[in-house]
């Protein structure tokens, strides 16, 4: 048995506008270390609620949420940001990267805001990160002058500068084109295999989720199949 | 927290949108300057119009009032002790205007150190003979270097030297508009008839303008010598002796002291000029008022600039928060944008208030009451640039603390979950 990373128990969570409608419950998984592990399910279903909750992003649910062990419910704001900062790494459908900033210190940001090393050595860092993701001949590019795949890579490159516990995305692939998109599950997919990275990735995507270790299928705020 | 990190990332969010930016630091540039000049000039004129009266006014003026004696015979009368006793038409006592013991009270003056100097002078009440007018007057007898040392004489006459009035015996400086009247000029030898009817030829040394019109239509100034020739007084008689003290504040309290002393009355200044006070205050208030009322404007228009890059920035808060900044980081970027608009706005308000500060400066101001005065003044105190430079930096970091308020609340999931 390996050691557990993730671990939701009984979450329900519920939206109050207009009507109290209840989006989630009993959510109950964890994720181990290593796993790949996607997320499915119709529109709808609830399953990016879910992400944003694992995320500590939202605290507004019933139930408890273990990262690393720790208990996430009940921590302060300033808390929760430095668990994220550390311990996970996002990509979203959208690549947000700070337009006024190279592709090099977009991907050092976390890490410069995170201070645990010298400057030398997070650039070192991010470097290599680049490098993984074949893009570090764009490092001092402005990342507005990206295409659409390089960006979404640059912001993978972000998600990693941390070494973190667990990569969370919400539709990575959802706004690239087939080839792109491919090349983007082939990251995460080299990543989990060769470095043991620890991936949890909400998509629509079938095609995607079916090469993925293990699909946690959703449906009206249930677990149908984990 | 990482200060580098958040000044890094406020500086490229300003420079993003330099233009806002110095839009928004032209604004407290603008206010500032306006308050240091405004100030500068006002606080100058006040030094002005204040020093026309309190420069030439002693602290502590010692004389003795026409008054009526307070000790009637009635009251020391036995029988009439313990009976509250009314007297009508009393008469004021017909004792002497002069100082009593003005040499050992000149002495005592010279040892207290909280004198700065002292002046003694004479009033005496005289006609001025032109033709068959008699135009009435006031001499006084001062001691010329005394009274320039402390009151500044010497600026005041405007033709002829105040030296002259020690050096040449029987001479006289006249007020300008009572030489005009007079038709006198220097050198011209002018008729003067005292009180006790004695007549007495003074030699004119000099024009004196005080500023004030009605003042220079009646007052002339001699050596105490030669007005105690003219009221044939011994060399000893003095009726005032002006004081001017190290500290003006302590006016008060050490009046009353020599009144108890010298057995004599004691006037001082702030009871004296109370209005000047007063309307020099309000004048610094309006200043205040306008200089704050344009930083708060320039406040607004922070505000509004850094409302706008939030709602343009949306999405850079919500990455910063997603990946790990805190409300409290978020709200450092904006509180220090704020600051650095105000901080370099009211830097450069500082140097242009300076500027124009030095160029009313410059202006010609002539005008005839004010003799001395040739350009506009100016007051260069840094207690104000200290003052304006506070302000900018609190106006723009309230104005700076709503948006960052809501800047660190900004949810990451609504704007990540909304694209």
């Amino acid at each position: 048995m390996s050691e557990i990373i993730l671990e939701a128990r009984q979450i329900n969570k519920y939206f109050h506008d207009p009507v109290t409608v209840k989006v989630l419950s009993d959510i109950t998984f964890s994720v181990n270390k290593g796993e790949f592990v996607s997320v499915t399910g119709k529109s709808g279903c609830g399953k990016s609620t879910l992400l944003y909750i694992l995320s500590t992003m939202d605290t507004d649910y019933e139930g408890e949420l273990f990262i690393d062990k720790e208990i996430m419910t009940g921590k302060k704001e300033a808390q929760l940001a430095r668990i994220r900062n550390e311990k996970i790494g996002f990509v979203f459908q959208f690549h947000y990267l700070l337009n006024e900033f190279t592709v090099l210190r977009n991907v050092m940001l976390p890490a410069l805001n995170l201070n645990k090393f010298p400057l030398k050595e997070i650039e070192q860092k991010a470097m290599q990160r680049l490098k993984i993701l074949g893009i570090e001949h764009l490092a001092e590019k402005n990342a507005n002058r990206l295409s659409g795949g390089e960006k979404q890579r640059v912001a993978i490159a972000r998600a990693l500068i941390n070494d973190p516990l667990i990569i969370m995305g919400d539709e990575p692939t959802g706004n690239l084109d087939k080839k792109n998109g491919q090349v983007v599950f082939n990251i995460f997919k080299q990543l989990a295999e060769e470095f043991n990275q620890t991936l949890l990735i909400v998509t629509h995507d079938q095609d995607f989720a079916a090469h993925t270790h293990r699909i946690i299928e959703m449906e009206d705020g249930k677990i149908i199949s984990k | 927290m990482n200060y580098k990190l958040i000044i890094s990332i406020a500086k490229s969010l300003l420079l993003a949108r330099w233009k806002q930016t110095l839009v928004a630091a032209i604004g407290v540039t603008f206010s500032i300057t306006m308050f240091v000049t405004l100030l500068g000039f006002m606080t100058g004129l006040n030094d002005l119009l204040d020093g026309l009266i309190l420069n030439r006014t002693p602290h502590v003026r010692l004389y003795n009032e026409i008054k009526p004696n307070k000790n009637q015979p009635v009251n020391a009368a036995a029988e009439f002790k313990s009976s509250y006793n009314f007297i009508q038409s009393v008469k004021a006592s017909s004792s002497r205007q002069e100082i009593y013991n003005s040499g050992a009270i000149m002495q005592a003056l010279q040892k207290d150190k909280r004198v700065a100097g002292f002046a003694p002078k004479i009033t005496a009440q005289v006609f001025f003979n032109e033709g068959s007018i008699d135009i009435t007057g006031v001499v006084n007898g001062i001691d010329v270097q005394a009274e320039s040392k402390l009151f500044s004489f010497n600026d005041y006459v405007i033709d002829g030297a105040s030296i002259d009035l020690k050096n040449v015996s029987n001479s006289i400086i006249l007020g300008k508009g009572l030489a005009d009247k007079l038709l006198a000029n220097i050198g011209d030898v002018i008729q003067v008839t005292t009180a006790s009817s004695e007549r007495f030829s003074l030699k004119v040394v000099g024009i004196y303008q005080s500023g004030i019109g009605d003042f220079d239509k009646v007052q002339s100034y001699a050596s105490v010598s030669t007005a105690q020739k003219l009221l044939g007084k011994p060399s000893t008689y003095i009726t005032d002796i002006q004081i001017k003290l190290k500290d003006i504040t302590q006016a008060p309290p050490i009046a009353k002291e020599y009144a108890e002393l010298f057995l004599s009355d004691a006037e001082d200044i702030q009871t004296a000029n109370a209005q000047f006070e007063t309307g020099s205050s309000v004048r610094t208030t309006i200043s205040y008022a306008v200089g704050i009322t344009l930083l708060i404007v320039a406040g607004f228009g922070i505000y509004n600039i850094l409302n706008m890059m939030i709602y343009e920035k949306m999405d850079s808060i919500a990455i910063l928060k997603a990946t790990g900044f805190s409300g409290k980081s978020v709200n450092r970027i904006f509180i220090f944008i704020a600051l650095s608009i105000g901080f370099f706005g009211g830097l450069a308000g500082l140097l242009f208030g300076f500027l124009l500060s030095s160029a009313i400066d410059r202006v010609p101001f002539n005008t005839a009451a004010l003799p001395t005065i040739t350009t506009y003044p100016v007051n260069y105190s840094p207690v104000y640039y200290f003052i304006a430079t506070a302000f900018s930096l609190i106006t723009t970091y309230f104005a700076g603390y709503f948006p960052a308020r809501k800047a660190s609340k900004v949810d990451p999931v609504i704007i990540i979950r909304g694209k």
